[in-house]
């Protein structure tokens, strides 16, 4: 397993408690579901916008919706999943706020993971070089990237604080050379690759 | 004319009969009984010895229960879904046994308006009950407690097909391990519903109409064959039109000073006209598009979140981009009642610029995601 192509996806299979019912938004080709299907034996649901990503799932036998994964979240009721997995796209999807108030809702546990812009590399580039970051986390041109919202993992600590979403669990993390998932628990904002929130969702039944 | 024979090959499920069920009586949702009634079907494959692998295809509104083969070596023509229905095909006759049955109401053997009333000794034109998706559902139910089948691998149908596989599913839950739902409703829109009458109205001015009485005398095959007209051009979308035919005449060379030089599309849809009148009776359509209009589960459950609320089956679901007809928010609609459920659905929404009837195409990603769901829903079926 590539920990550098599918970054979060051990990280989020150790936290997954098993035989739990779990939805990944922005599940592309399915290839965390179904690890954590077989090795968590979960009940996995994904929604994912592409074709390509979908046909996959077909074939692996997950239930998947093609469609932008802020449509049709309203359908579910409140507390659907034990899970709401949002792993490395918070920062393209449209209305990242409604997103998170939603994935609170449905699910028991809302894990978020995505690319930490406060990471020193990114940092740097910016200030020294003077040019949009281009790196191993935001690997595009800024004429061609899908991530319309950056943000660091202090923001998002204070998005949480603001909507009174309780944190209960914070797993930043980086990859390692050997492409190993390394917890990253000094100043994360600054040295950790990426930002791994799990949110208490329990209380936020409407 | 010579006809060229189609091609029978180790893909093909090869030559085949429809057979005929006969049961002594059918009682139709609005009261009426009728006795005898003649169910027309064709099977391939074989049903195994647990039983667990039969697939039922349900048709749209002008198949016949001939879904796969040919009925003679020198047939020109296939079965209408033949190419998804054989040996090593999605639907693989391989694995699986399948069963298409032509719809009540419907001409093409099974009890219509143009069968005999047994009453009368005369076709029972508009004397025929009106016959909802319900019925075509409870009708396919007595051909399987027929063949002894308990419970259905899978459900499939494109269109009005789909409809029909979902009112399976939500009629006999116990019955279905899952749909595949294609192109389909819970409710057609306004615009087909309109559509439909334009058809409909056609027939019924057509002066050999005769109110439905013309089975002695010529039928109204001037009105049956534009109502086919202007469902082709519902059946394709302005795109593929644009690219199968453009704005090219059937013949370049003659003079624009008559209305004969004809446009190709003109052509195409006479010729699909023609064919239509000489295999549908124009009865049968009246009432089979009578009957995808009626055919509402919002209305008839109270909500789509109800209509769906007992349903057991997992799901796929798929549209077309370029469906006009049955659009992609429609299939939605369906989606997202299940999910609210927590039933199990897989949805795609394939680009194409093929229009409705892409799923009567040779289409590569239709193909592959029938496939591998049907694939996947007997895996977990035979681990049961």
């Amino acid at each position: 397993m590539n920990a550098l192509e599918y970054p979060g996806h051990d990280l989020i299979i150790a936290e997954t408690a098993p035989g739990t019912k779990v939805l990944d938004l922005g599940c592309g080709d399915g290839k965390l579901l179904d690890r954590l299907r077989e090795q968590k034996q979960v009940t996995p649901y994904g929604v994912e916008i592409t074709e390509a990503g979908v046909w996959k799932c077909v074939e692996k036998g997950l239930y998947c919706y093609q469609g932008d994964i802020d449509e049709g979240l309203s359908d579910y009721k409140e507390n659907s999943f034990d899970y709401v997995i949002l792993n490395q796209t918070l920062q393209i999807t449209k209305r990242p706020a409604y997103v998170i108030r939603e994935m609170m809702r449905i699910s028991r546990n809302a894990i978020v993971s995505f690319p930490n812009f406060g990471y020193f590399k990114t940092r740097l580039q910016l200030m020294i070089k003077g040019r949009m970051p281009v790196n191993i986390l935001l690997p595009f041109e800024w004429y061609e990237t899908p991530n319309i919202h950056h943000l660091t993992i202090r923001d998002f600590r204070d998005f949480c604080e603001k909507n009174g979403y309780p944190v209960k669990k914070e797993r930043h993390f980086s990859i390692t050379y050997r492409g190993e998932t390394r917890i990253s628990s000094f100043h994360p904002n600054m040295f950790a690759q990426y930002g791994f929130f799990i949110l208490n969702g329990e209380g936020f039944a409407e | 004319m010579e006809k060229t024979p189609g091609v029978i090959n180790e893909r093909s499920v090869g030559l085949v009969n429809t057979r005929h069920l006969i049961f002594e009586k059918f009682t139709f949702r609005s009261g009426r009984t009728l006795s005898p009634v003649t169910l027309a079907y064709e099977t391939y494959g074989t049903l195994n010895r647990r039983k667990n692998n039969a697939i039922l295809i349900a048709h749209a509104l002008s198949g016949s229960a001939h879904a796969a083969g040919y009925h003679s070596p020198h047939d020109a023509h296939p079965g209408w879904w033949d190419i998804y229905i054989g040996p090593g095909k999605p639907f693989d006759t391989g694995q699986y046994f399948i069963i298409c049955a032509n719809v009540i109401g419907g001409c093409s053997g099974s009890t219509g308006p143009s069968s005999i009333n047994p009453e009368t000794g005369k076709p029972f034109g508009l004397d025929f009950p009106m016959v909802t998706i319900q019925d075509m559902v409870n009708a396919q139910m007595h051909l399987l407690s027929h063949l002894g089948i308990e419970k259905l691998l899978s459900i499939a149908g494109g269109s009005m097909g789909g409809m029909q596989a979902i009112k399976w599913a939500i009629v006999y839950p116990e019955m279905v391990n899952s749909v595949i739902a294609i192109a389909t409703s819970a409710s057609l829109s306004a615009q087909g519903i309109a559509l439909n009458e334009v058809g409909r109205q056609a027939i019924m001015n057509d002066p050999n109409w005769n109110h439905g009485d013309y089975y002695d005398s010529k039928g109204p095959d001037a009105g049956l064959s534009l109502a086919r007209m202007i469902g082709h051009i519902t059946y394709l979308s302005d795109r593929h039109m644009h690219e199968k035919f453009g704005r090219r005449f059937q013949k370049e060379d003659l003079p624009l000073s008559t209305f004969k030089n004809e446009f190709m599309v003109e052509s195409y849809l006479h010729h699909q006209g023609n064919k239509f009148v000489d295999r549908f009776d124009a009865n049968s359509y009246l009432y089979i598009t009578k009957a995808i209009d009626y055919f509402d589960l919002k209305k008839d459950y109270g909500s789509m979140h109800e209509a769906f609320a007992n349903v057991t089956a997992n799901f796929l679901v798929i549209s077309f981009t370029s469906d006009w007809l049955y659009p992609s928010f429609q299939s939605k609609e369906i989606v997202q009642a299940l999910r609210a459920n927590g039933k199990n659905v897989m949805y795609t929404d394939i680009e194409t610029d093929m229009g409705h009837d892409t799923f009567l195409l040779d289409y590569e990603p239709l193909k592959k995601n029938i496939s591998n769901f049907l694939k996947r829903e007997f895996e977990r079926i035979s681990k049961e």
